[in-house]
C-alpha cells in the first residue's frame, strides 16, 4: 500500500461549462479519517468538484489521487471501486421498494436470485455498526427524509466506500435529525473513514468539521483548521466581503386580520389526510412563520390557501371575505400572492423569458392589452421596470429564466408576486438554496412588504429564518398546529421539539430500531 | 450549485480523447440551419439508397425537382399536395405547442371530409348557392374534425388518458367509418366512392377562370391554399400577440406553472384539441371539395401523418410550416413521376428518421479534449 497521509488529493482541477469556469485550477486535499467541510456559496464550484471526484463529470485538466495513487474515473462505478461514494442532495431511491432492495439495487455480486433474509441482515449489520437506525424491510415511501438519507449512506457503505461525500446533507433534516447525522459521521470518522461534507451553513460546518476548505467563484480561497475560526471570519472568506448577520427589523404594526383559516382539512396527493383542523390568522403588517419538518403538510397548507388544492373541511377568509369557490384564479383576484417552494417546477416556466415569467399573474389585466390581445410593448415596459426595481441580474428580459441563478430566479418570482400589491403573501422556503447575499435581499424584501402592510405567511424548514424575520411562529406537525408563540418568547429547543411531534430528541432513534 | 449539464463519456474511446457532451445552449446559427442540415442529410442518405439499387441519385433528384417545381403546372400540382399538409400541419402544431401529442390528424381529416361530403351530396338542397354551400361544408368539416379530436381531448383533460394512443386509434375508426359509408349508404353503384359533388360544392380552381385568363388553363390548384395561408398568418398572430397564445405557451412549458397562474388546464386542453382537430377536418374538406370532388377510399395518401413531420420540421412555427409543406408536396409530386413509386415514401421515412434522430444529435457536441492525465 502507500504511505500518503491523504485519502484524496485533487491537483489543478479545471472544469469548464459553456460560459462558466466552474472549477479553476483547484488543489484540494483531504486527510484520511477526517471530516472535511467544503464551504462556499451557490455557484462556488463545490458540487462540480465533488461530481468530478465521484466520477460523474470528468475534469478538463488536473489529476486525482486516491490514497496516493493517481486514478482516472469514467463513471461513478469507477469511483466506488476506488472507495469513493457520494450521497446526493436529491436521493436516488426507488420509493416502492424496500430499504434492503434499494441497498442492493445495482450491486453486481448478489447474483440472479435474491435472498431477502441475507440482504436484510447485511443492511442491519451496517446500520448497527454506524448507528444508522432504519428498518431494512420498510418501503422507501414510508420513510422520513432523514431515514431515506440513512439508506443512501448505507448504500454507499455497502458498496465499500472509504471516502464519503455528502452534498448538503442537513438541508432536509430537523435540528435533531442533523445532530443524529453528526453523531453517525463522527463514528464513521473514528472508524477511519474519510468524510467530505458540502455545505453553506456556517454553524454546522464549525460544529462538525476538522478542517474546512473555502471555495469562491471556482477557486480555493483557503484551507484551514476548524478550531479557532469564528463564524464571521468564515462568512467573510466565503462571500469575499463583510457580512451582516442581523437584519434591520422594525417593530410590527399589526393591523386587521387579512387571512383566517378555520378548521381547515385537506388531503395530500396520495389522498391521505395532510392537514387536520388547521386554524390560524395572519394580520396586516405581520409575518407569521410556519415551522416544521418537510412533509408535515406545509405544501398542502400553501396550496389550499392559493386555491390549488381542495378543502375537505373548514373555511378560509381573505380580508374579511369568506372564500367559497376556491380556485387559483379566484385567490389571485382576491389578492393572495404565492412564492412557491419549488421555483422551477411551480413558480416559473423555465424556457420562457424573464418578461414572460414576470407577467404570469398579471397578463389578464387590461393594461397588458385590450381584450384577447397581448400588448408586447406594455409587457416589455413592465418587465424592464421590474428588472430594474428588484435588481434582477439578467442579460436581457428575453433570456429564458432557466439560465438565471437561483437567487435571480427567486427575485423574478418575488418581483412578480410583490408587484401585484398583494393583501396576503404566502412565501414557502423563499431562501432555500440561495447564497448569503441573495438570502439577505429576499428577507429584506419580505420585511419591506410587511412594512407596506401585507399579511405574510412564511413557511420554512429553516428555523433560523423563521426566528430571524417572523413576528409569530406556529409549528406544524403531521398536519396539525402543535403550538403558537410570539417570536420574542419562543425558544429554539421548544420549537424544535414540537416539530418532532413533541417527543424527546432521542425518541427518533429508538422508535426506528424495531427492525 | 447545480450545473445543468451532463457529461457522457465513452470509456472505449478514452484514449482518443473523444467526448460527447450535451450542449447547454444551441447557438442561433445552429437553430436556423438545423432544418436545412437535416434535409440535406436525409437527401444524402436517400441518394445512397438510390445508388445501392442502381439508380443515379443526381438524375433522380433532378427529375423530381423539375417535375415538382420546374413549371407552372408543377407548382400547381405541388400546391395541391401542400394545401392539406399546411392545414393539417398547422392543426397538429397547435396541439404540439402545448405538448399535447395529437397524432390523429389523419382520422380528423377523414371525418372532416365525411361531414363535408354529407352536406355536399345529401344534407343540403343541390341548388344551394355555391358560397353558402362551401361555407357550410367548411364549417361542417371543421366541426367534424374538432369533434373527432374532442374525444381524446376530454379523456386527457378529465381522466388523464394518454392522447397519443386514443387519437391514433380513433384514426382507424375514422377510416373504417368512411369505408362503411362509401361502400354502403353513400356508394355510387357499389364502388368504394360516392357520386361526384355538384359543381356548387367545388372549391374554385385557377383553371375555372381560364376563359378570362388563358394562361391559367390546367392550373388545378384550388382556393384551399388561400385558406391555408390565411390560417397560417392568423395562427402566427395568435402565438405572438394574444393572451390565449401566451397561455398555451406557458402550459406547454410547465403545466404546473399555468395552474399556479390561475389558468384552467382542462378547459385549455379541450380547446386546443378542438382547434387542432378542426384544422385537420378543414384539410379534409378542402381535399374532397377542391381536388377529388367526391369521397373515396384512400383519398388521402397519409396527409395527416405527413403533417406531423411537417409541423415538427418547421419547429411548430406557423409561417415555417408553409415552405416545409411545399417541400413535402414537391416530394409527393416528384415521385409520382418516377419509378419505383415507393421512393417518395422512402424519402419521407428517411426525412422523419433523420429529423427525429438529428434533432437529438445536434443537442450534443463532440469534443476532442486533452484527457485529464495518464
Amino acid at each position: 500500500m502507500t504511505t500518503s497521509p491523504y485519502a484524496v488529493e485533487m491537483r489543478g482541477i479545471t472544469k469548464r461549462f459553456p460560459g462558466v469556469l466552474a472549477n479553476d485550477r483547484i488543489d484540494f486535499q483531504v486527510r484520511k479519517g477526517e471530516i472535511h467541510a467544503l464551504l462556499g456559496e451557490n455557484g462556488a464550484g463545490k458540487s462540480t468538484l465533488m461530481n468530478i471526484l465521484s466520477g460523474l463529470y470528468r475534469p478538463d485538466e488536473g489529476e486525482i489521487a486516491i490514497h496516493g495513487r493517481v486514478v482516472e474515473f469514467h463513471s461513478p462505478r469507477d469511483a466506488i471501486r476506488h472507495g469513493v461514494g457520494m450521497v446526493h442532495q436529491h436521493f436516488m431511491l426507488t420509493p416502492s421498494q424496500s430499504v434492503a432492495e434499494n441497498v442492493f439495487l445495482g450491486a453486481r455480486e448478489i447474483g440472479f436470485v435474491l435472498n431477502p433474509q441475507r440482504m436484510a441482515a447485511e443492511v442491519r449489520r451496517i446500520a448497527e455498526q454506524y448507528r444508522l437506525p432504519v428498518d431494512p424491510n420498510a418501503k422507501i415511501w414510508q420513510l422520513s427524509v432523514g431515514e431515506q438519507q440513512r439508506v443512501e449512506i448505507i448504500k454507499i457503505l455497502y458498496r465499500g466506500a472509504e471516502i464519503l461525500i455528502l452534498d448538503e446533507p442537513t438541508a432536509v433534516l430537523t435540528p435533531q435529525e442533523a445532530e443524529n447525522l453528526f453523531v453517525t459521521l463522527r463514528s464513521m470518522a473514528a472508524d477511519n473513514k474519510t468524510i467530505i461534507f458540502i455545505s453553506h451553513k456556517l454553524e454546522e460546518v464549525l460544529s462538525i468539521a476538522d478542517r474546512i476548505t473555502v471555495l469562491r467563484s471556482g477557486r480555493v480561497v483557503t484551507t484551514l483548521s476548524a478550531q479557532g475560526v469564528t463564524k464571521t471570519e468564515l462568512a467573510n472568506l466565503m462571500v469575499g466581503r463583510q457580512v451582516l448577520f442581523q437584519l434591520e427589523k422594525p417593530p410590527a404594526h399589526r393591523g386587521e386580520v387579512r387571512l383566517r383559516l378555520d378548521g381547515v382539512c385537506a388531503l395530500d396527493d396520495k389522498l391521505l389526510p395532510a392537514l387536520r383542523n388547521v386554524s390560524l390568522t395572519v394580520h396586516s403588517g405581520e409575518i407569521v412563520g410556519v415551522a416544521g419538518v418537510a412533509g408535515n403538510g406545509q405544501r398542502e397548507l400553501a396550496e389550499v390557501i392559493c386555491g390549488l388544492r381542495p378543502l375537505t373541511a373548514g373555511t378560509i377568509e381573505v380580508a374579511g371575505e369568506r372564500m367559497t369557490h376556491l380556485t387559483a384564479r379566484r385567490m389571485i383576484d382576491a389578492g393572495v400572492a404565492y412564492v412557491p417552494e419549488d421555483r422551477n417546477t411551480t413558480g416559473s416556466a423555465p424556457n420562457l423569458s424573464v418578461a414572460e415569467n414576470l407577467i404570469l399573474k398579471s397578463y389578464r389585466k387590461a393594461e397588458m392589452g385590450a381584450g384577447p390581445f397581448l400588448d408586447l410593448t406594455a409587457v416589455e415596459r413592465t418587465a424592464a421596470s421590474l428588472v430594474k426595481a428588484f435588481n434582477i441580474l439578467t442579460p436581457s428580459i428575453k433570456t429564458p429564466v432557466r439560465k438565471l441563478s437561483g437567487g435571480n430566479l427567486q427575485k423574478v418570482i418575488l418581483a412578480r408576486e410583490i408587484s401585484s400589491q398583494p393583501k396576503v403573501l404566502i412565501a414557502a422556503s423563499p431562501t432555500r438554496g440561495l447564497d448569503i447575499g441573495a438570502t439577505e435581499s429576499v428577507r429584506s424584501l419580505l420585511l419591506q412588504e410587511r412594512s407596506q402592510g401585507a399579511a405574510i405567511l412564511l413557511i420554512s424548514e429553516d428555523l433560523d429564518e423563521i426566528f430571524a424575520i417572523s413576528d409569530r411562529i406556529v409549528v406544524l406537525y403531521e398536519g396539525c398546529i402543535m403550538g403558537e408563540f410570539e417570536t420574542a418568547d419562543a425558544g429554539l429547543t421548544e420549537v424544535g421539539l414540537l416539530m418532532a411531534g413533541g417527543r424527546a430528541p432521542s425518541a427518533g432513534l429508538t422508535t426506528q430500531d424495531k427492525g | 450549485m447545480k450545473m445543468a449539464s451532463q457529461t457522457t463519456t465513452l470509456p472505449q474511446q478514452r484514449r482518443l480523447g473523444l467526448r460527447i457532451e450535451r450542449r447547454l445552449e444551441q447557438p442561433l446559427w445552429l437553430r436556423v440551419l438545423t432544418p436545412f442540415i437535416l434535409i440535406a442529410a436525409a437527401l444524402l442518405i436517400g441518394a445512397l439508397l438510390l445508388w445501392l439499387v442502381g439508380a443515379n441519385p443526381w438524375v433522380v433528384y433532378n427529375k423530381m425537382a423539375s417535375i415538382a417545381f420546374g413549371s407552372a403546372h408543377g407548382w400547381s400540382d405541388t400546391t395541391i399536395k401542400a394545401t392539406p399538409l399546411i392545414l393539417a400541419g398547422l392543426g397538429v402544431s397547435i396541439a404540439f405547442r402545448m405538448r399535447l401529442w395529437n397524432i390523429g390528424a389523419e382520422g380528423q381529416l377523414f371525418i372532416g371530409a365525411w361531414v363535408a361530403t354529407g352536406f355536399a351530396l345529401f344534407w343540403l338542397p343541390r341548388d344551394t348557392p355555391q358560397a353558402l354551400m362551401l361555407l357550410v361544408m367548411a364549417i361542417g368539416g371543421f366541426v367534424g374534425g374538432a369533434l373527432w379530436a374532442f374525444v381524446p381531448g376530454v379523456l386527457k383533460a378529465k381522466l388523464n388518458i394518454n392522447e397519443i394512443i386514443t387519437s391514433l386509434m380513433l384514426t382507424y375508426v375514422a377510416i373504417l367509418w368512411n369505408n362503411y359509408w362509401i361502400y354502403g349508404p353513400w356508394s355510387d353503384r357499389g364502388f368504394g366512392l360516392t357520386p361526384q359533388f355538384p359543381r356548387n360544392a367545388w372549391l374554385p380552381r385557377f383553371t375555372d377562370y381560364s376563359g378570362d385568363f388563358p394562361f391559367l388553363r390546367g392550373i388545378t390548384a384550388h382556393a384551399g391554399i388561400f385558406l391555408a395561408l390565411a390560417v397560417a398568418i392568423l395562427l402566427w398572430v395568435v402565438w405572438k400577440r394574444t393572451k390565449w397564445g401566451y397561455e398555451v405557451k406557458v402550459i406547454g412549458d410547465n403545466p404546473r406553472a399555468g395552474q399556479y397562474a390561475g389558468m384552467h388546464l382542462a378547459r385549455k386542453i379541450i380547446a386546443v384539441m378542438l382547434l387542432s382537430g378542426g384544422l385537420a377536418g378543414l384539410a379534409g374538406m378542402a381535399e374532397v371539395s377542391g381536388v377529388v370532388h367526391r369521397l373515396q377510399e384512400r383519398f388521402s395518401p397519409g396527409y395527416g401523418f405527413t403533417a406531423i413531420i411537417v409541423a415538427w420540421l418547421a419547429k411548430l412555427n406557423p409561417l415555417a410550416i408553409v415552405p416545409v409543406a411545399y417541400l413535402f408536396g414537391g416530394l409527393l409530386v416528384g415521385s409520382d413521376a418516377i419509378q419505383p413509386a415507393g421512393i417518395a415514401k422512402m424519402l419521407q421515412g428517411v426525412v422523419l428518421f433523420v429529423v427525429v434522430g438529428g434533432e437529438l444529435l445536434l443537442q450534443y457536441r463532440i469534443k476532442m479534449g486533452r484527457s485529464a492525465s495518464s
